[in-house]
């Protein structure tokens, strides 16, 4: 039983790092109804950021707001400067610009701070951790908590999150009553960097750090953002909570971890087929 | 007079449909060929047989293999093109289906002792099987959901080879070497150039099937599925077979090549068949352009060739160039080459029809 508990809530903590990028793919996908196949990739850049900041000598909290402030100045550049000049094209044009943006931060990472494995540490004290969940476990979920309540409060209560879902929604009608939908998609953008930056710095200490270390994190994220409705950040956190649990459970009992991360897809899929919204997405009917 | 003038139509809701509307009805709708233009075309087309004959001979050896895998690529792409350009289903996994064809083509080799030539028709009609049963699940999926099930599809298939329980056909991680076939007949040509003749006669056949294909009834239907769904199923077209068939021919093609190519590369191992090579695929037919057969070529030449003009531009990062050759690539052709091509005809040809 006891080491029945163990994998769930491992599985729980690794979930909440799904969760915390598949909340950046939501961001993404709310403001520009894309999903962004180059996010992994630009979390990883970030946490090299992190990684270089600490090496000059910051403290760690100091490195990470500065991450997630350049993270979000990133992400909003990106949106501004490429993405956005693709709105007119098609899908798989995007699809194909992501890949581009992918290979370069894949190619500049290892470019500038090299292809070798590096440690990342984890801001947690030791003495947190339980016999169930190391410190670093319970640090990630308690982060990803944290997102998630900025996120729901930033969107439900204030002005600026309101003017985002409504550009995101109706972009003329935005328009017209003076909301620059540009600087919101921008916005959104930066969001997404910037939380993707949090899930990069949060699984570094678990996966270490290289360039290729999110190739299958986003994956994860991607099911998981997907599985719980790729329109809710709650759906979100819960599908990344679920994927996390799976995996590790269906690894530990069912059939070894050799096809986990294919048995983990094939369920997710199975779930889609039933229900093609997702866990908690919202349906969309669209009249003929 | 432009090529794409329209021939008489026949009355035909699925053409009907396609005609009213697909951007792309040039391509469906049978010409009518003035002659100047038809020994024009003939004139072209054997100056294209003649350079494609003479050119192994050349090439260095190494230079063949390359465009052998060109040819390779340009099948793969056609397959996916007829899915995804043709028939609007987006799959990022189709290297799932390149590998399945590869690897039935180097176990029936190496373990069942089937002559090379037969085993690609082989692996073709298993990729169609295969293609045909995905495409099943596939029905209830659409955009982005389908994307996330072909590419765990795409993920799950090296895992799968990997296993131990496939391993007494698949080799496991350390895959399956296969021995480079000589030309038969004693014709004087070495293996490379054999190769490269093999792999052009199954380009023919796919190239060949696939524009009488798209003109058929099947063809018209596929499209019309793309572009107007709810009409094409309120006509009568069995939208649930016609995209399962889709999905079928695209991987029967997919499969052909993944077996062309494991005779090429004489090796098939799983780490070769990574995701990646699914979207590397998929960037190909939109570098090439959608919904397009020419495209297919343009887009087999770029993901052969671009990564190593990236590489001798920049050793240090280059896929980071490779990365922004793609996006200044959608910047500036966003309907990807033969997209660019057709552009340029256009103007020509008016600037012609001007001038008279």
């Amino acid at each position: 039983m006891d080491a029945f508990l163990h994998q769930a809530l491992s599985g729980l903590a690794t979930g909440s790092i799904y969760a915390s990028l598949a909340l950046a793919l939501v961001m993404i996908y709310q403001a520009t109804h894309l999903v962004n196949f180059s996010q992994g990739e630009m979390a990883m850049f970030s946490t090299y950021i992190a990684w270089f900041l600490i090496q000059v000598g910051c403290p760690y909290w100091v490195a990470f707001l500065g991450t997630i402030a350049v993270s979000f100045v990133l992400g909003g550049a990106i949106q501004h400067i490429i993405i956005g000049r693709f709105q007119d094209a098609s899908i798989l044009s995007v699809v194909v610009v992501f890949v581009g943006l992918l290979a370069i931060f894949n190619s500049l990472a290892g470019w500038l701070f090299s292809y070798s494995i590096k440690a990342f540490p984890s801001p947690f004290p030791k003495e947190m951790g339980n016999t169930y969940m190391s410190a670093h476990e319970l640090g990630a979920i308690g982060v990803m908590l944290a997102v998630l309540s900025l996120l729901v409060v930033f969107f439900r209560y204030t002005p600026l999150g309101l003017a985002m879902r409504a550009a995101a929604q109706n972009p003329t009608s935005s328009r017209l009553v003076g909301i620059r939908v540009d600087w919101m998609l921008a916005l959104g953008w930066g969001l997404a960097g910037a939380i993707g930056s949090v899930a990069g710095m949060m699984i570094a200490p678990v996966v270490f750090l290289d360039p290729n270390m999110m190739s299958g994190v986003l994956l994860y994220a991607f099911a998981a953002a997907l599985l719980g409705g790729i329109d809710n950040p709650v759906g979100a956190v819960l599908g990344g909570l679920l994927v996390g649990v799976l995996e590790n459970l269906l690894g530990a009992y069912v059939i070894g971890n050799e096809l986990k991360l294919t048995v983990a897809l094939a369920i997710i899929v199975g779930v889609l087929v039933v229900r093609p919204a997702g866990l908690l997405g919202s349906i969309h009917v669209s009249r003929v | 007079m432009s090529s794409e003038e329209q021939g008489p139509r026949k009355i035909d809701p699925v053409a009907d449909v396609v005609a009213q509307t697909s951007s792309g009805v040039a391509a469906v709708v049978p010409h009518t060929w003035a002659r100047a233009e038809l020994f024009g075309t003939a004139l072209r087309a054997a100056v294209f047989a003649g350079l494609l004959c003479a050119l192994p001979f050349t090439l260095t050896n190494y230079q063949v293999f390359q465009v052998t895998l060109v040819l390779v690529y340009a099948i793969a792409l056609l397959g996916l093109n007829l899915l995804t350009g043709y028939n609007g289903q987006i799959s990022l996994g189709h290297g799932a289906f390149y590998a399945i064809g590869a690897y039935v083509a180097a176990i029936l080799m190496d373990r069942y002792g089937v002559p090379y030539w037969l085993t690609v028709p082989v692996a073709g009609v298993g990729c169609f099987l295969v293609g045909y049963l995905f495409g099943f699940p596939a029905l209830r999926l659409e955009g982005l959901y389908l994307a996330l099930a072909t590419f765990a599809l795409g993920v799950a298939l090296p895992q799968l080879l990997k296993s131990n329980f496939l391993e007494p056909w698949t080799g496991g991680v350390q895959g399956i070497v296969i021995t480079k076939p000589d030309a038969p007949y004693g014709l004087k040509l070495n293996p490379d150039q054999w190769l490269y003749f093999f792999t052009l006669f199954f380009v023919l056949i796919a190239l060949f099937l696939t524009r009488n294909l798209l003109r058929s009834r099947i063809g018209l239907a596929m499209v019309a599925i793309r572009d107007q769904p709810i009409a094409a199923e309120a006509m009568g077209v069995n939208t649930a077979f016609y995209k399962s068939l889709a999905f079928g021919i695209s991987a029967m093609l997919t499969g052909v090549a993944g077996a062309l190519g494991a005779i090429a590369v004489q090796f098939v191992a799983p780490d070769s068949f990574t995701v990646l090579l699914s979207i590397t695929l998929l960037v190909g037919i939109v570098i090439g352009g959608l919904a397009s057969i020419p495209g297919a070529m343009y887009g087999a030449i770029f993901i052969q060739f671009v990564p190593n003009v990236a590489d001798k531009i920049s050793k240090a990062a280059p896929w980071a160039i490779y990365g922004v050759f793609l996006i200044l690539f959608m910047l500036v052709l966003p309907s990807g080459i033969a997209g660019g091509v057709r552009a340029m005809s256009h103007r020509f040809a008016r600037r012609r029809s001007i001038q008279k």
